[in-house]
């Protein structure tokens, strides 16, 4: 009998600590302990359980706290396997239709522990490369058709090669793991749940490349992970698998954590390998490529910790393989991070060639509060809001892009009708323009500009030539900045304006929000019929701007009132709804 | 400044090699020994290695992770990810704002609590959320928040 409970940081954040104690204590005087895994991407249920029985079966449990995880112990300590907290059918719909590679290890092996990854057919990868050799194991990359997972999809072997043919005894890799790309967190969970992958993949990138050394760049708000790698690369060390003349083959290798400072820059190449030299990340043109002058000015290769964590598969199940999955330009899996307005939020790896409405409505199982979708949103701050009628687009690097958005580096967010896309794209806008580096004039002063309209349309105060105005700006970064930063920020302000223009024009001419999100176009009003006048709104309000009489209808005073929504929230007979648009502004 | 702390910044710069490559991790180490990168802190790395102070300053500034004023006992981070600007987050700012009656990166006068919006947590299944100091907390309401803050000044006066 096993216990494996989901150990990473937002398995924490939801009480996975209180579990721990919970089934510990349980299991006190017993034979079993409790295993920490990764996050198995169930984040909707945390903190979750997995039960492994003697012959083998797995069920899995979730939402426990301290009192249901000691009696959920106890009970299978009895011999019962309880009803209680088990996942329903339709809540395990969520693992059905996934294909695992990147994240097979994620809540299966124990993070902490080498032998573990070794049991679970680690390192046996790097072994066949070493055997094999440098140009098949890129023969074997070509053959997988694997594209960079950083949200860019450049073919993974050329790379690799180009670095491979750079002259030099001296060369690097570098693993990309500043994850900066707000509403995504799929490599966290990788290098929580399962940070041998990763640095197998490294290795195996440097036996190909000739390199000597491997730099993890990761960003520092992400210590679990930092903690994880620090403790996986000295596990190595003492098994071997690190340092002078690996497994007796000659190679020779070594890994350097550095954290990450906090600019979303640093997720372009060249700025990275400024931050890594202790310098500003600021993007320099290209060429040279870093594959040619890359860190200490010596060729480096540099990929993303998903395309790293891809590698030992394919290595191990050969390229072929892999190229069986996915569409003709896209082959393997993807992972991506749900999370909005979705009913089962987490981490989801899925073969390329679904639809994104396979994943959001099949996998995930629709919308919270089963309101309307609105919209995905794919890419981050450099992609852009795919609109409900695309949703039955291929999951693709081509065909996202020909939406507007892109692939990206995985992260999803589902909104609802209350998502009000001018706001979006504001909020989007509102970060490239805090994070562009400073240096190219389109990047800085454009976004600048973009935002300061974005926010007057929100105010209630857009002009009639505002969007043409949005738009030509928006082209003209597009073609005129720098780096890829600056070439996508305005994606996000485009696809809304493409898809969603009828909202622009809402806030611009009606001075409404359709969506009752922009504060500044909205009130708040409470139904004198629905209203019993039982005071909790007015207790609730933090600027006491509803005031009445008990037992008769409340009223709130617009010019106070804040509209944090906190009597919404409160009032039990939903008498207080937000209005927009006629005499509100 | 306190010898105690050059002392502790000698010991950083020691660790490192090349501390000119290294900056970052040298800038982060003498933040975690000190809560923030002062004045003088730079001034010392300068006068130790030769540094230029103005290149320490320049790449201080250029990273949202380093910060030049010191920050409270609890540092309170709220998450502006996507998920939880989906979510709200920005009542949830607002909330730690009015409840501290501080504006962003100000410290409370007792020094307990300082807060700041940053960039995403990487929880975004239990948006919206917040950080105080190494522990996240999810889902948040604007009660939820209050109760989070009154239950550490209740500890605190203790």
């Amino acid at each position: 009998m096993r216990f494996l409970l989901g150990y990473g940081s937002c398995g924490i954040a939801s009480g996975a600590k209180d579990a721990l104690e919970g089934l510990e204590t349980a299991l006190k005087d017993s034979a079993f302990s409790v295993e920490k895994v990764g996050c198995n991407g169930l984040c909707f249920a945390e903190p979750i359980v997995e039960i492994i029985t003697d012959n083998g079966e797995s069920v899995l449990y979730g939402r426990l706290n301290k009192e249901s995880a000691y009696a959920l112990a106890e009970s299978v300590l009895s011999g019962v396997l309880p009803e209680e907290n088990k996942l329903s059918d339709d809540e395990l719909r969520f693992l059905e239709g996934q294909k695992r590679i990147v994240l097979s290890g994620c809540g299966k092996v124990n993070p902490e522990s080498i032998e573990s990854y070794i049991e679970n057919g680690g390192y046996r990868s790097l072994k066949k490369a070493l055997e094999i050799g440098a140009d098949a194991v890129i023969e074997e990359v070509k053959k997988s058709g694997l594209r960079g997972r950083g949200g860019a999809g450049f073919p993974t072997y050329i790379k690799w090669q180009s670095a491979r043919n750079s002259q030099g005894d001296e060369k690097y890799i570098v693993c990309n793991a500043d994850e900066g790309d707000p509403g995504a967190f799929m490599d966290r969970a990788v290098l929580e749940g399962d940070p041998h992958r990763v640095l197998e993949g490294m290795m195996i990138s440097g036996v190909a490349v000739g390199a000597q050394m491997g730099l993890i760049y990761v960003r520092a708000e992400y210590p679990l992970a930092v903690k994880r790698l620090n403790l996986a690369i000295d596990e190595m060390r003492r098994e071997g698998i690190l340092g002078d003349n690996i497994f007796g083959s000659g190679f020779s290798f070594d890994f350097r954590i550095m954290m990450g400072a906090g600019a979303f820059v640093c997720g372009e190449e060249t700025a990275l390998l400024a931050s890594l030299g202790g310098n500003r990340g600021m993007p320099v043109t290209k060429p040279p490529f870093p594959a040619q002058k890359g860190f200490r000015g010596k060729p480096t290769n540099i990929n993303n910790v998903e395309t790293f964590a891809n590698i030992s598969w394919i290595i191990e199940h050969g390229g072929e393989e892999f190229a069986k999955m996915g569409t003709e330009g896209s082959k393997g899996t993807k992972v991506f991070a749900l999370a909005g307005k979705v009913k089962r939020g987490g981490l989801v790896e899925v073969p390329m060639g679904l639809t994104i409405n396979d994943i959001v409505f099949g996998i995930c199982g629709g919308i919270k509060n089963d309101k309307e979708v609105k919209a995905v949103q794919m890419g981050g701050p450099s992609g852009g809001c795919i609109p409900k009628d695309m949703l039955n687009t291929q999951i693709d690097y081509e065909n996202i892009a020909k939406t507007g958005a892109i692939m990206g580096s995985g992260g999803m967010i589902v909104m609802d009708e209350d998502t009000c896309m001018v706001d979006m794209a504001k909020f989007f806008m509102d970060f490239t323009s805090k994070e562009s580096c400073g240096k190219c004039v389109p990047c800085r002063i454009g976004t600048t500009r973009m935002l300061e309209i974005l926010k007057r349309i929100c105010n209630g105060e857009g002009e009639e030539s505002d969007i043409t105005t949005l738009t030509e700006l928006g082209e003209s970064i597009k073609t005129g900045a720098l780096c890829g930063l600056g070439n996508s920020a305005p994606n996000p302000v485009l696809t809304t304006i493409k898809y969603f223009r009828n909202e622009y024009e809402a806030h611009i001419n009606e001075k409404r929000c359709p969506a009752k999100k922009c504060t500044a176009l909205i009130q708040f009003k409470i139904d004198k019929i629905k209203c019993k006048g039982c005071s909790l709104c007015s207790k609730k309000c933090p600027v006491d701007a509803i005031n009445g009489e008990i037992k008769k209808p409340y009223v709130i005073d617009s010019a106070k009132c804040i509209r944090c929504s906190q009597c919404i929230d409160n009032c039990k007979f939903g008498a207080i709804e937000k209005i927009s648009g006629e005499g509100v502004k | 400044m306190a010898d105690l702390l050059k002392k502790e910044i000698d010991s950083i710069l020691k660790k490192y090699e090349n501390p000119e490559e290294s900056l970052i991790g040298v800038l982060q180490d003498v933040q975690t020994l000190d809560g923030y990168i002062s004045r003088n802190s730079v001034e010392y790395i300068t006068e130790k290695t030769g540094i230029p102070s103005s290149r320490i300053m320049g790449v201080a500034s250029f990273y949202a992770g380093f910060r030049l004023k010191p920050v409270g006992k609890y540092r309170i981070m709220v998450c502006m990810g996507t998920a939880c600007h989906v979510n709200g987050a920005e009542r949830i700012g607002d909330t730690v704002k009015r409840i501290l009656n501080i504006e962003e990166g100000d410290v409370t006068s007792d020094g307990l609590f300082s807060w700041e919006e940053v960039a995403c947590l990487g929880c975004c299944s239990i948006a919206p959320a917040m950080m105080i100091n190494d522990t996240a907390y999810g889902t948040l309401t604007p009660d939820k928040v209050q109760k989070i803050i009154d239950s550490i000044r209740e500890e605190e006066s203790k």
